[in-house]
């Protein structure tokens, strides 16, 4: 039998994790690499994986010792390990849902009625988060194409949330806060003036 | 513990966006309608507790646990880059609802069609990376 404190243990990280709660551990995380020498960076692993992949062919820009980075290679690993884990081991079953607020419920409600959750019932991930919308124009715009503007613009930013908005704005540089206002004026555009378009 | 260390801090970076709901698209999308403080809470409190943490590494010239000095490279000063290649990144992120930790995240609990999602996203770097001689920069 699995010790009873063990299955509390279970139930308390079960629960949803509060903002300060996620925000200690994630400043933990920046901490823990830098001991180790490293530094906080996820989208870095894209470049990674172009160069491994024969990517400086093209490119001189993918010409660097990609295999000294194995180490960002595997916290990318184990974020994929710790999604399983967390939506395995670590969520009650039938209740894998966003608590959002009243307005954005409200607002959702407006954008489309394929938004429109009853209190307490907005799903953790859209429904469009699935191989059959990729027969969609939609969902092909926002898996494919979000993908790519993700990929293409965290690097042409030399950074992502990770690298700029945690690592960048913790050392107090400039150029990562021009960078998350970059991010925020583009995620504004897209929430206010695309969205009413795509949904 | 050579890799293996890392893979531990990605399972708590993982488990971390995963149940503080920092993966969810209707997360994002209440973060850009300010609708609540959660995801600048998340943001905001570890942003002031790496403030915090990096002042105390360059006071105390800590150094890494393989005896270095830990030094947090500067950005280069080429603005331009920063304003437009973040534009496209946060078209991105409120289009899909994820940046690159959550991509492998939600990889990891079953969405498994964020294959698709990083393969386009390794096709934005590569393309990035063919065209970036063209684009604007501000850099000499």
């Amino acid at each position: 039998m699995v010790p009873q404190f063990l299955l509390d243990l279970k139930d308390f990280i079960s629960q949803p994790w509060p903002w300060y709660v996620a925000g200690l551990m994630i400043s933990l995380i920046m901490f823990l690499l830098l001991w180790f020498g490293k530094d906080f960076g996820i989208s870095a692993n894209l470049r990674i994986m172009c160069a491994a992949d024969g990517a400086d062919k093209f490119s001189d820009f993918f010409k660097f010792d990609w295999a000294s980075q194995g180490w960002n290679l595997m916290v990318a690993l184990g974020a994929l390990f710790g999604g399983y884990i967390a939506a395995h081991y670590f969520s009650t079953p039938g209740e894998q849902v966003a608590h959002v607020s009243a307005a954005t419920l409200e607002s959702l409600r407006q954008l489309s009625p394929q938004f429109a959750y009853e209190t307490g019932a907005v799903p953790l991930v859209p429904e469009f988060y699935s191989w059959t919308s990729l027969f969609s124009w939609r969902g092909l715009l926002i898996i494919v194409g979000g993908g790519f503007l993700v990929g293409f613009g965290a690097r042409y930013a030399g950074g992502c949330t990770s690298g700029h908005a945690i690592s960048g704005l913790s050392a107090l540089q400039l150029p990562s806060l021009v960078a998350v206002i970059g991010f925020f004026l583009g995620g504004l555009a897209m929430t206010h003036l695309l969205f009413p378009l795509i949904f | 513990m050579r890799l293996s260390k890392y893979i531990l801090i990605g399972i708590l970076l993982g488990v971390t966006l995963y149940k503080s709901e920092a993966v969810s698209w209707f997360r994002i999308f209440e973060m850009f309608n300010f609708q609540s403080f959660h995801m600048y809470g998340i943001i905001g409190t570890s942003v002031v507790m790496g403030v915090l943490i990096v002042q105390f590494i360059k006071r105390t010239h800590l150094r890494s646990v393989e005896g270095k000095e830990i030094v947090i490279p500067p950005k280069d000063k080429a603005y331009l880059r920063y304003i437009i290649g973040g534009f496209i990144f946060g078209l991105g992120w409120a289009l899909a609802g994820v940046c690159p930790a959550p991509m492998f995240i939600l990889m990891g609990s079953g969405y498994t069609v964020f294959i698709v999602f990083l393969a386009a996203a390794m096709f934005g770097t590569f393309f990035y990376g063919v065209a970036r001689k063209y684009l604007p920069h501000n850099l000499k």
